[in-house]
């Protein structure tokens, strides 16, 4: 099986292609994925904890325990695991340059 | 009858409790207005995955999926023919004497209600284990989910542990679905399994098809573990340390880890909305206060498992239950309910078997290092949540404005009933001594323009 981030596909992988940046960098993923599976099958997390060293990729995926809030280039955040991934969306790890 | 059919009624949440009290509310005439957060109804259990997925309902829920099929039938059905309003991907953030402050895409809507049914459902019951804040860690619902709603695994090698029903399921589904599942480790030991075992056979065939499950599993599962530590590197999860029934140390290399012991209601609404509150010793956790239909009083009725966790079936018939509840209170003739509340009772005693060969993990959390996490949210050690007694004493809310166990974003869901083990632990007292995170509002983040937009 080929892939190149944390998560594994295991079935529905016939769906359209859709593209979007991952750091700066265009990745693929598939239309239905939620923003979670697509920056999880193309990477391994999706921000850093603020308040430890360490790397998270959510945790519930059910909207309830907030771990997944990754940044977007034009500056809000979003809840990557009840939020689908959408063509041309810029999300990042890390906070956006020159956010307040 | 005494009032008009334009009595405003909401239900929160879409889930099998939800789908039934809508249908049974339409059936009586009413237009009830449900608020939920998915895209779709089904709930968590009975969830649908996005459009353009193709798996069938076999395929999805197993054994269940004529359930599923039907509730999906039924408020598809009530929704496209407008007997119903429908509010998907609202998160219902505040509950005033009345309104329900309600956040969808267009920012914050109020919505006003005469009667409010909650069926808020319930999330993974889980406890602290070192290193569990590494990325990786899931809930074992989150697995499921993935799997379900998304067709995926999380990880390549997974290591799922906890006790309760959804371990030995969540573990039989990925391994048919072709992943790779290292170790299936359940912290409940074989003689506790057999003490609930009796009260299990209130519902012979769902206990065989539990064990039908867990022989999938073969020698991946492992019964009276205790787990050490979840071992990580920069990127995230690299092994699973634990010792088997017999003390042996292991070492499980995997990058991906489901946890969770049973279920834990999601009750935030209900405390928002004025219900009272009572300890169960049975979930060791607070759980709101009914009559055996679900009333909570004010015009509030609870059903599902956000107030009794007695799962999809009982849920269904929880949602039933409080309709007729609230019709009654409304004076319309209200159907007959003897049946449903037969069947609640035969499917208490089978929870209660589950409760007793499952249990809360009390020990191990109590044991565990002052240097672990307790709370993900803000990395909040077990070490800060015990020093926090000296300065505050061994009282819920002390504890979490002096530690800030509980202040994190998801308010407590994921933490609160293992800071209350720890500050019962070090207190000297019982958990219930401890009482209860107070719910505040919001009950989701909310951005600050969500209330400047007009939704």
């Amino acid at each position: 099986m080929i892939t190149t981030g944390r998560i594994v596909r295991l079935a529905e992988r016939d769906r359209a292609g859709v593209h979007f940046f991952f750091d700066g960098q265009i990745r693929r993923a598939l239309e239905g994925d939620t923003v979670l599976t697509a920056m999880l099958a193309s990477g391994h997390a999706l921000r850093m904890s603020e308040f430890g060293p360490e790397p998270r990729a959510g945790f519930c995926l059910m909207g309830a325990c907030q771990d997944c809030w990754v940044w977007q280039e034009e500056g809000p955040r979003l809840r990557a695991c009840t939020t689908l991934i959408a063509e041309g969306m810029r999300l990042r790890t890390t906070p956006p340059e020159n956010w307040p | 009858m005494s009032e008009a059919p334009s009595t405003r009624i909401a239900i929160v949440g879409a889930g099998p409790a939800g789908i039934r009290a809508a249908a049974a509310l339409v059936d009586a005439g009413l237009h009830p207005v449900v608020i939920d957060e998915g895209q779709r109804a089904g709930g968590q259990i009975y969830r649908r995955p996005p459009d353009g997925f193709v798996r069938t309902p076999e395929h999805l829920y197993g054994s269940e999926a004529a359930k599923a099929r039907a509730l999906h039938a039924v408020f598809d059905r009530l929704a496209a023919d407008g007997r119903l309003t429908h509010c998907t991907g609202s998160s219902v953030i505040a509950v005033q004497a009345g309104r329900l402050h309600v956040l969808g895409e267009g920012g914050v809507q109020v919505i006003f209600y005469d009667r409010l049914i909650l069926a808020t459902g319930a999330s993974d019951r889980v406890a602290p284990v070192p290193g569990w804040q590494s990325a990786g860690v899931y809930s074992l619902g989150a697995a499921q989910i993935a799997l379900k709603a998304q067709g995926v695994a999380l990880g390549r090698r997974i290591v799922l542990m906890g006790s309760g029903p959804l371990l030995s399921l969540v573990g039989a589904q990925l391994v048919k679905a072709g992943a790779d599942v290292a170790a299936v480790l359940d912290t409940s030991p074989w003689d506790q399994q057999m003490r609930g075992l009796w009260k299990l056979a209130a519902r012979p065939f769902v206990a065989l098809r539990g064990l039908a499950l867990r022989a999938r599993l073969g020698g991946r599962y492992h019964a009276g573990v205790s787990l050490e530590k979840i071992e990580a590197d920069g990127q995230g999860v690299t092994a699973m340390r634990w010792r088997d029934a017999g003390g042996r140390q292991r070492l499980t290399p995997c990058d991906t880890i489901g946890m969770g012991w049973h279920l834990r209601a999601e009750t935030h609404l209900a405390d928002l909305a004025g219900c009272a509150f009572t300890y169960d010793e049975q979930w060791r956790q607070w759980l709101p206060k009914t009559d055996r239909m679900g009333r909570a009083g004010n015009g509030v009725y609870l059903a599902g498992d956000g107030v009794r966790l007695l799962g999809a079936d009982g849920a269904e018939i929880a949602g039933r239950l409080a309709a007729s509840a609230c019709l009654a209170d409304l004076g319309f003739p209200a159907p007959s309910t003897a049946v449903d509340l037969r069947e609640l009772a035969r499917l208490e005693r089978f929870a209660h078997g589950l409760a007793c060969a499952f249990p809360w993990p009390a020990a191990m959390v109590r044991a565990l290092p002052d240097a672990a996490i307790a709370c993900r949210c803000e990395n909040v050690t077990a070490g800060e949540v015990r020093q926090s007694l000296d300065f505050g004493g061994g009282e819920a809310n002390r504890v979490k404005s002096l530690s800030r166990v509980g202040m994190g974003r998801c308010q407590g869901r994921y933490c609160q009933l293992a800071a209350v083990e720890l500050a019962a632990a070090h207190a000297g007292c019982t958990p219930d001594a401890v009482g209860r995170f107070r719910g505040q509002a919001p009950a989701r983040p909310a951005p600050v323009d969500a209330f400047l937009r007009k939704g």
